[in-house]
């Protein structure tokens, strides 16, 4: 809750810059104040220690007349958006350095997180429609933010359609649902599922929701905005999209098929393995063929999204499911911010293909080892938290009536490597065009040690995050 | 404790050889080297004196929500796989003393890095610990190949990457099912593996035994998961080989005997006929290719695909005599193969050719180096009183007792084998030397030495296999207790 409060209260005073007339301290009060949002999130998360597992049913926590819930799921998952937010802006400090707009920038992110923290905390279907609206519209402009660049208009008019229609399917899905139960609250919901008998166009309902947050998370077939949304947005709203955007939506998506929708496992189970199996399919096979960098990392994001949804679907016992979803989101958001730092740095030219990354060990070489962990740790290798990520996932999968999916996860699991290994190979093998190392600043050399640090602690000692919930 | 030293000690030298400056690094790298065979002897003392000492052993917590334990120790075939490695090592870096590496010090950094992983390889008592390694140990020798490589290594590395860690993902597959039938309380322990296996059922099994014969078939390799090999050994650096033929390809014959044959049983009874075919049909099959080899290096990779089909036959046999031939097997084409391949790149270093039609009476201009050449070659063609002929003898015998038909057609690997080996040297040490050779010149000190302890090896352990039969013929009687 305080994290949401300070995240918001920061939006609000990066607009009062503008009329007060410090839009020069704006950047540095904004990374503290992220940071002090983190710290209170960890520290509300410390007070809920000890036996406060926070079962669902446990009033304790509900806040605002039980629409919005802080136990210890969500605050995990907070904590995960605001850190990755935290590195977000220490990445994308040139994003903010342009006067004139510079505080609508800094709003719609703040903004937006707000969104994210709202996503992973909802109990009622009015905070859940709030938190994706609040989180979607910042998104939408933040897409066609590079002004006067046809093909970031391009993706932020896409953005905002495909993202209305997503909006559009959720709120009828929501009706439907209501009209049948009678209630917007997840556990009132959940106790008339449990009771039985509903009507046929519950089920409906929650197909519909499920296509609209299949939507947000660009999971195939419903992915065809994401690549050039991805491509043509400034890429620094690329990575936010990829990691916090994700991120959120996961939580939400969790909390609501594992928790209010698990009764009705046989709706939804059969149309997500489908679905997965596309996504993993699609996504693994165009990357594949991709020449931009970019782009890649937008197909392969759809991959790793059609694999937290396969934990998801795995409905494991107790909150295993929850904790795949964390470390992954956590392992993956880690792993893209460090890939997407190094993007953005070595694309500044405009070359956005692999061959922008010819030779970076010879020119950066600290640079190019940090690409060379994150991108290992994308495709799944020992000891990095991508890792342990995909193999608490195919642990969990095991055990279901699923396994043909694990076999088609592994298999597309080898064509990741072939994709994430192009860029190893152009830095280390291909000769570089001129021998002069790219500008990196100090912040984002720390960052990209950090991120490294942090993919192999994870990497070596998962503990660290499975035994938070 | 020993056996954890042996594993962390290369990885710590390997991270201080990175940071290092260049000059001192093959002198640094050499004495790191010697120390861990120093270890390793102390602790083949160690088992000799006490199997079950403590200090070999190796037991804690690593990821605990997952049952995952760091639990690693010595038994009579991982103590000889291990004193192989580390035997091999040092023999391996003096080999390069002679080639200025770019970088050397990154390049020397991964040999130990590799060195490290192939340990754990050998020593893991934890089967998500043992699928870690395996993995680990690839990723070493993809950079030695794919920066210190030939020409075209990007795309055949590449291939050799992809290919191993297609194998690779469906070995976890099959670990994972036996981790999840391990009973009420889970675990990772290899013997509590090993009960698995043998209560599932027979299409379970057989599942289980695909799943991971894949990966070793495509590590050894197995006609007809081969066509990686050859690309890849002709592509890396010479010490590249040696660590890929030498020591890695014995990960998928140790993997078979620890890893699958106590496993899972009934499907190895059904399947096992199949895979021994396989196997033969690779030996008949590379011997073939061998023979109309023309480049030097890539014959001996050929050849090296045979001996480890006999290998691996030896062992899909499931016979007292057909294991312990393949761990005395293993050991010695380690040694012999490493000698071969450092032959392979004396003559390229020397003449500028490894091909064997331009080559050609190299004896007469260097005696000592056609003397220990010849050693070499007999000890790969399985002259008795060379450490080939006894794997080779041992090997054969289980097979026999396997099955008649198949022994005879594995016997035809000895007399194939001759015909390569014996045909290459003639057409590379004997007869009239070709004009277009200019002169051989006299063999460098560090070259020497490697082909003179390996020589010794070879005639050594060919004339007194004693001290590694020892080793071997209990582990491979307890191993096979667990098929009964």
């Amino acid at each position: 809750m305080k994290g949401l409060c300070i995240i918001g209260g920061l939006g609000v005073l990066a607009m009062m810059a503008e009329v007060f007339k410090f839009k020069k301290w704006l950047y540095p009060i904004v990374l503290i104040g992220v940071l002090g949002a983190y710290v209170a999130n960890f520290i509300e998360w410390t007070q809920l220690a000890d036996g406060q597992t926070g079962s669902f049913l446990d009033h304790v926590f509900f806040k605002f007349n039980n629409m919005i819930r802080f136990d210890n799921v969500s605050l995990a998952f907070s904590g995960v958006i605001i850190i990755t937010a935290f590195f977000w802006f220490i990445m994308s400090n040139d994003y903010f350095s342009n006067e004139t707009s510079v505080v609508d920038h800094f709003s719609l992110v703040l903004f937006a997180l707000t969104g994210a923290l709202m996503l992973t905390a909802f109990t009622n279907m009015t905070t859940l429609f709030l938190g994706i609206e609040i989180l979607s519209i910042p998104m939408y402009v933040l897409a066609a933010s590079k002004k006067g660049d046809v093909k970031s208009n391009e993706a932020g008019f896409k953005y905002l359609i495909m993202g209305s229609l997503a909006s559009a399917f959720l709120l009828f899905g929501i009706a439907l649902i209501y009209g049948a139960t009678g209630s917007f609250d997840l556990m009132q919901i959940r106790s008339v599922i449990s009771a039985g008998n509903l009507p046929v166009f519950f089920y409906a309902g929650v197909i519909m929701m499920l296509v609209a947050m299949l939507f947000k998370v660009s999971a195939a077939p419903f992915h065809f905005w994401a690549p050039d949304v991805y491509e043509g947005s400034p890429t620094v709203i690329t990575a936010l999209m990829s990691t916090v955007v994700k991120t959120a939506a996961f939580a939400a998506f969790m909390r609501l098929f594992l928790v209010t929708f698990g009764g009705v496992n046989e709706t939804w189970g059969m149309v997500m393995a489908i679905v997965i199996a596309l996504s993993l399919f699609i996504s693994n096979i165009t990357a594949a063929s991709q020449n931009s960098v970019k782009r890649m990392l937008a197909y392969s994001s759809i991959s790793h999204a059609a694999f937290m949804l396969m934990a998801i679907l795995a409905n494991a016992p107790g909150l295993t499911s929850v904790k795949v979803i964390l470390y992954y989101s956590l392992a993956y958001s880690i792993g893209s911010i460090a890939s997407f730092t190094v993007l953005y740095q070595v694309s500044k030219k405009g070359d956005e293909s692999y061959h922008a990354f010819n030779g970076l060990a010879k020119r950066n070489p600290m640079i190019a080892l940090g690409m060379l962990i994150s991108m290992l740790s994308l495709a799944g290798i020992p000891v990095t938290a991508g890792f342990f990520a995909k193999y608490y996932v195919f642990s969990a999968l095991i055990a279901t009536s699923y396994k043909w999916l694990l076999i088609l996860a592994v298999l597309t699991s080898c064509v990741g490597v072939y994709y994430y290994f192009k860029v190893i190979i152009a830095m280390y093998f291909k000769k570089p065009e001129t021998e002069e190392p790219v500008q990196f600043e100090l912040g984002h050399a720390l960052l990209l040690g950090i991120t490294a640090m942090v993919t192999l602690v994870l990497g070596l000692m998962p503990d660290l995050i499975i035994r938070m919930l | 404790m020993l056996t954890g030293l042996l594993i962390i000690f290369p990885l710590i030298a390997s991270l201080l050889l990175f940071v290092m400056k260049g000059e001192g690094a093959k002198k640094a790298v050499l004495g790191f080297s010697i120390i861990e065979f120093a270890m390793s002897i102390y602790a083949y003392v160690t088992f000799k004196a006490d199997a079950a000492s403590k200090m070999l052993y190796l037991n804690c917590t690593w990821v605990e929500s997952l049952g995952i334990k760091f639990s690693v120790g010595l038994d009579g075939i991982s103590l000889l796989l291990v004193l192989l490695t580390t035997f091999l090592v040092p023999l391996i870096i003096l080999s390069s003393f002679k080639t200025t590496y770019e970088k050397p010090n990154a390049f020397y950094g991964l040999i130990l890095l590799m060195q490290s992983a192939l340990v754990g390889v050998f020593t893991a008592n934890d089967g998500f610990l043992f699928y870690v390694f395996w993995e680990l140990a690839l990723i070493p020798i993809y950079f030695i190949c794919l920066l210190w490589g030939g020409e075209n290594r990007g795309k055949i590395t590449f291939k050799f990457f992809v290919y191993t860690l297609f194998g690779s993902l469906f070995m976890l597959i099959g670990l994972i099912f036996l981790y999840n039938h391990t009973g009420e309380v889970k675990s990772w322990n290899v013997n509590d593996l090993y009960a698995a296996g043998r209560s599932l059922t027979e299409a379970q099994q057989t599942f289980v035994f695909w799943m991971m014969f894949l990966a070793f078939a495509i590590k050894m390799p197995i006609f007809p998961l081969h066509t990686w090999q050859p690309d890849t050994y002709v592509v890396a650096p010479t010490q590249g080989t040696m660590l890929l033929s030498g020591i890695m390809l014995k990960m998928g014959t140790f993997g078979l005997i620890k890893w699958l044959l106590p496993v899972v049983p009934l499907a190895l009874a059904k399947w096992g006929g199949l895979a021994v075919t396989l196997s033969v049909i690779g030996i008949i099959y590379a011997s073939c290719i061998a023979i109309v080899q023309k480049d030097y290096k890539r014959l001996i990779a050929y050849s090296s695909i045979a001996h480890v089909g006999l290998i691996a036959a030896g062992i899909l046999s499931a016979t007292q005599q057909g294991v312990q031939g393949a761990v005395i097997q293993m050991l010695s084409h380690g040694i012999n193969v490493v000698g071969l391949f450092l032959i392979a790149d004396i003559l390229m270093r020397h003449t500028g050719t490894r091909e064997i039609d331009k080559l050609g009476g190299i004896r007469n201009m260097n005696g000592q180096f056609g003397v220990l050449f010849l050693i070499i070659m007999l000890g790969s063609v399985a002259l008795p009183l060379t450490n080939g002929f006894v794997g080779e003898f041992l090997l054969l015998t289980g097979v026999y007792q396997y099955s008649h038909m198949f022994a005879a057609i594995a016997g035809l690997s000895v007399i194939l084998g001759a015909v390569y080996m014996l045909r290459s040297y003639q057409g590379i040490m004997l007869g009239e030397k070709k004009d277009s050779l200019g002169t051989f010149g006299s063999l460098a000190e560090s070259d020497k030495i490697v082909l003179l302890i390996v020589c010794a090896a070879i005639i050594g352990f060919g004339v007194y296999p004693k001290p590694l039969n020892d080793l071997a013929e209990p582990a491979v009687k307890a191993l096979l207790q667990n098929l009964k």
